[in-house]
């Protein structure tokens, strides 16, 4: 897969550029992507937060951990939390904003209770949104609007939503805005999605929004690995996001099992081969596949820690001419057999196939929260899957393990590739970053789900889609 | 040999006044400036004809033919012509860490007795030829025919004769020292309010100082000046507020009031043994306790050029088991208002204090009534070696004067240097 496609390279070229300027063309850039040995932030941090805020010390330590050049606002408390966190965070007020740039931008909004408040959102990002670095970031911390005290403060939290997304469609040059909403008590929960978010591993997440509930404890892990020693199903994995998702999983440290249909065994068994995983070619649809699938787990492994459902189809057609197969497949494929297959590995509770603290992430689409023409079969059963990730999120949390799903946007594949072009430059181009993702992307999104150190991150579906106009 | 080091003594200081840049001392050399500045010593403590161990100085800015510059001065001056000196560069570091060297060599009983300090020209400052026509003129010297001398002279263009000043930028940013100090100063926060404050306050002082007649003893008369050219009295507040910033963009708060101007002058400071002043019946102002010298990698934009004081003091107070705050006076050199209140800042922060000095905790703020008590750089103006001798000197009589105490004086210097050091009586 091209790192670009082909007018995010003519837009990037010197001539590229001033005819891009004159027409007002939209100008993609191309977007950093995580590769290991990378450095979580390469650039500056800066941490501010409205007074009264529990998470400096939280992101603090972060960003000592992953060993950021930070900076802080000069207020008492920002810098006794540094202290406290053993972060060398260099001074900061927003006269020193001219002349900085900063790789990411973290705003804790926790100690905003009434909408007054939320101009302090105004006096931290509005010096330096302009001085944010290529592929740069920029997140805030609010309180999960369900979890606050008050009316006040319910209100006023939920107004994060409104500004971290205009805040994204301001950001250019490939950079990001997210929202993580973190409950109170969930404070220690925070490092995988902060990692995840800051680096360029979310390089075609935008305008998200994330909640951290308080979970068991978060393992010590390898930041490097964090998937070291465990085993991961992929449904789907033969070819396309499937198989770039086999390959983040194993470049994490997982032994991955790929699943497809026995038609694509031999595509499948080239994936798996390469990443020195294994092939279960069955069809998922199947009466016996559920409990086939369990068995192989519990023979083979002795259980599986990381299940993504990303087996999936699409048969479109206008509603008025949509026939009965059309219909049944799709919601065969992508729901109904993905529910099935959730239950016998869940089944037996202390027995279960799926292992204490494990991982359930599935695959919807931006079709199932925006809906999307000619696909209401499709729509119908992506908008089923979030759905699935609601219902079983409780279920899953009683037992240590979660459930989450990635939302794909306009990812290049060869899918994407056969959608006509007025059709398909419309779908790439509707988003703030102006271009198409990459199956990586959905990947990444998904590994960061899987990690054992996500233990306080269920029930959330994230969408993978460069904030798409579609359904935002 | 000695056994340990002996106690060091501040005999006593002299300086010329400080002129601003291109006014009564723009036709002198820091040659003939240093030796009016050190003549002037040894008539006041009776140094005519005598040998002492050593003289050590230098300038920031130096003609290349000054290459032995303070053992010039020394052979031009009424000392002993078998007084040995030489020469010492560390940017506005220069005047303190000579006073440092000759102090260290007394304490060891390598010499009794000697004196230090510093002189800067920004008048009579050294422009050297572009690096081109500097090629050209050392090929034609190499050539050993007339015809192999003559033949580089053909590469000569009409631009190699534009002259190289010296360049006030820090050679690997490329940013000025005020530019560099702006980017600090808003890191720190630091208001245009505060360092007109204490731009106003080193005025009043130092006026005062002279209205009381505490510079006379440490300052001589010369070429027309009596008093620190710089130095405005009657300067205001009001006055300060109206000037426009110079560093930092049109929303900067450095401004040519708030900031040392470029200027010239001379100082020096006699340091001896207990034992010789003793014996010639001098007075002992003062004891040189100790320095210490940091520097901080300013180049990657994580430190600012002229925090190393900021790591120089707290090595400085752990080796002497010293507070910040068991001092009765300080003098930091007030090289720009913003430097001076950075500082001070730092030292408050408990991340910068735990993180960047490895405390466990802030080194909190000083009573800034015991501040350059007697006016500060902006007030006097910062010929840059010539600082470290006028801020010893003064320190060493306030304490003396006050029957006692101890101070701390704190330099910063281009490169990201700082030289601290204590001064007791």
């Amino acid at each position: 897969m091209a790192q670009a496609d082909r007018y995010t390279e003519l837009i990037n070229t010197p001539i590229g550029r001033i005819v891009q300027k004159q027409i007002g063309l939209p100008a993609p850039v191309p977007l950093k992507r995580w590769t290991p040995g990378d450095r979580v932030v390469d650039g500056r941090v800066l941490i501010g937060g409205a007074p009264g805020g529990r998470l400096a010390t939280t992101l603090a330590k972060v960003a000592a951990s992953i060993g950021a050049e930070a900076s802080t606002p000069l207020r008492e408390d920002l810098r006794a939390a540094a202290a406290a966190a053993g972060l060398d965070a260099g001074p900061w007020t927003p006269a020193a904003a001219a002349t900085q740039r900063y790789a990411a931008l973290v705003f804790d909004a926790t100690g905003i209770t009434e909408p007054g408040q939320l101009s302090e959102l105004r006096e931290f990002f509005s010096p330096t949104i302009r001085r944010v670095a290529k592929s740069g970031r920029l997140v805030v911390l609010g309180t999960t609007p369900t979890a606050t005290r008050s009316a006040s403060e319910r209100i006023a939290q939920r107004s994060l939503e409104g500004f971290t997304r205009a805040a994204g469609k301001e950001l250019k040059a490939g950079a990001t805005a997210q929202l993580v909403y973190v409950e109170p008590g969930a404070e220690d929960q925070l490092d995988s999605t902060l990692r995840f978010l800051l680096s360029s591993r979310s390089a075609y997440v935008d305008g998200q929004v994330i909640r951290v509930g308080s979970g068991s404890d978060v393992p010590e892990i390898d930041w490097e690995r964090p998937l070291a020693g465990k085993v991961a199903l992929v449904t789907g994995a033969s070819r396309g996001i499937g198989a770039a998702i086999a390959a983040t999983l194993a470049r994490d440290g997982a032994h991955v099992v790929g699943l497809d249909i026995p038609a694509l065994e031999g595509d499948l068994k080239a994936v798996t081969g390469s990443l020195g995983g294994s092939a279960l070619a069955l069809d998922i649809t199947a009466a016996e596949a559920p409990r086939e699938i369990a068995a192989y787990l519990k023979k083979e492994h002795g259980g599986v820690d990381v299940v993504v459902h990303n087996a999936g189809i699409t048969r479109d057609k206008t509603l008025g001419r949509m026939d009965e197969a059309r219909w049944d497949s799709v919601i065969e494929v992508n729901l109904a057999a993905v529910q099935r297959v959730t239950d016998a590995l869940i089944a037996g509770r202390s027995r279960a196939v799926l292992n204490q603290g494990g991982r359930i992430v599935c695959v919807a689409s931006i079709a199932g929260i925006a809906g999307n023409f000619g696909q209401t079969n499709y729509a119908t059963s992506k908008a089923g899957v979030i759905g699935l990730v609601d219902a079983y999120a409780d279920t899953l949390a009683a037992r240590g393990a979660t459930i989450n799903a990635v939302a794909p946007g306009f990812i290049e594949t060869q899918m994407t590739a056969k959608i006509p072009f007025a059709t398909r430059e419309a779908g790439r181009r509707m988003n703030s970053l102006s271009q198409g993702g990459l199956p990586v992307d959905v990947a990444e999104a998904i590994a960061y789900f899987a990690s054992p150190a996500s233990t306080g991150v269920n029930g959330n579906t994230v969408r993978v889609c460069g904030q798409s106009l579609l359904g935002a | 040999m000695t056994a340990g080091p002996r106690s060091v003594a501040v005999i006593g200081g002299n300086r010329i006044p400080f002129a601003r840049s291109n006014s009564n001392y723009s036709k002198a050399s820091n040659q003939d400036m240093f030796t009016a500045a050190l003549d002037g010593l040894v008539s006041r403590f009776g140094l005519e004809g005598e040998r002492l161990g050593e003289v050590v100085g230098g300038a920031v800015l130096k003609h290349s033919r000054d290459f032995n510059l303070i053992r010039e001065c020394v052979l031009g001056s009424r000392l002993a012509a078998d007084t040995p000196a030489y020469d010492l560069q560390q940017a506005c570091g220069t005047g303190l860490q000579a006073i440092n060297l000759v102090a260290a060599k007394i304490a060891l009983g390598q010499i009794d007795a000697g004196i230090a300090g510093g002189v800067d020209t920004t008048s009579d400052a050294p422009i050297a030829v572009g690096e081109e026509l500097r090629n050209i003129l050392l090929d034609a010297n190499r050539g050993k025919s007339t015809q192999d001398k003559l033949k580089p002279f053909l590469r000569l263009r009409p631009q190699h004769f534009a002259p190289a000043p010296p360049r006030n930028e820090e050679p690997r940013t490329g940013l000025s020292m005020g530019a560099h100090q702006a980017r600090t100063g808003a890191e720190w926060g630091i208001t245009r309010e505060a360092q007109d404050e204490l731009t106003y306050q080193s005025h009043q002082r130092l006026a005062a100082a002279y209205e009381r007649g505490f510079q006379d003893d440490l300052v001589s008369p010369y070429l027309g000046l009596s008093r620190d050219q710089n130095l405005r009295p009657d300067t205001s507040l009001e006055k300060l507020a109206k000037l426009r910033p110079v560093f930092g963009g049109k929303d900067g708060t450095m401004t040519a009031g708030n900031s040392t101007p470029l200027s010239d002058g001379a100082s020096t400071v006699l340091l001896a043994s207990e034992e010789w002043a003793r014996e010639r019946d001098l007075p002992v102002l003062a004891r040189f306790v100790d320095a210490e010298t940091a520097a901080v990698d300013y180049v990657n934009g994580r430190e600012g050029l002229l925090m190393a004081p900021a790591y120089a003091v707290p090595r400085l107070l752990a080796r002497h088991g010293l507070r910040l705050q068991e001092f009765d006076f300080y003098e930091i050199h007030e090289a720009f208002a913003s430097q001076v209140l950075s500082t001070l800042k730092a030292w408050e922060d408990p991340a910068f204090c735990t993180q960047r000095l490895g405390l466990d905790a802030p080194l909190g703020s000083i009573d800034r009534s015991k501040l350059n008590v007697n006016g500060g750089s902006l007030a006097a103006g910062h010929p840059f070696a010539a600082t470290g001798g006028r801020i010893v000197a003064n320190l060493a009589k306030t304490l003396h004067e006050n029957g006692g105490g101890r101070g701390l004086i704190s330099v910063c210097a281009a490169g990201g240097i700082g030289v601290v050091a204590i001064l007791e009586a």
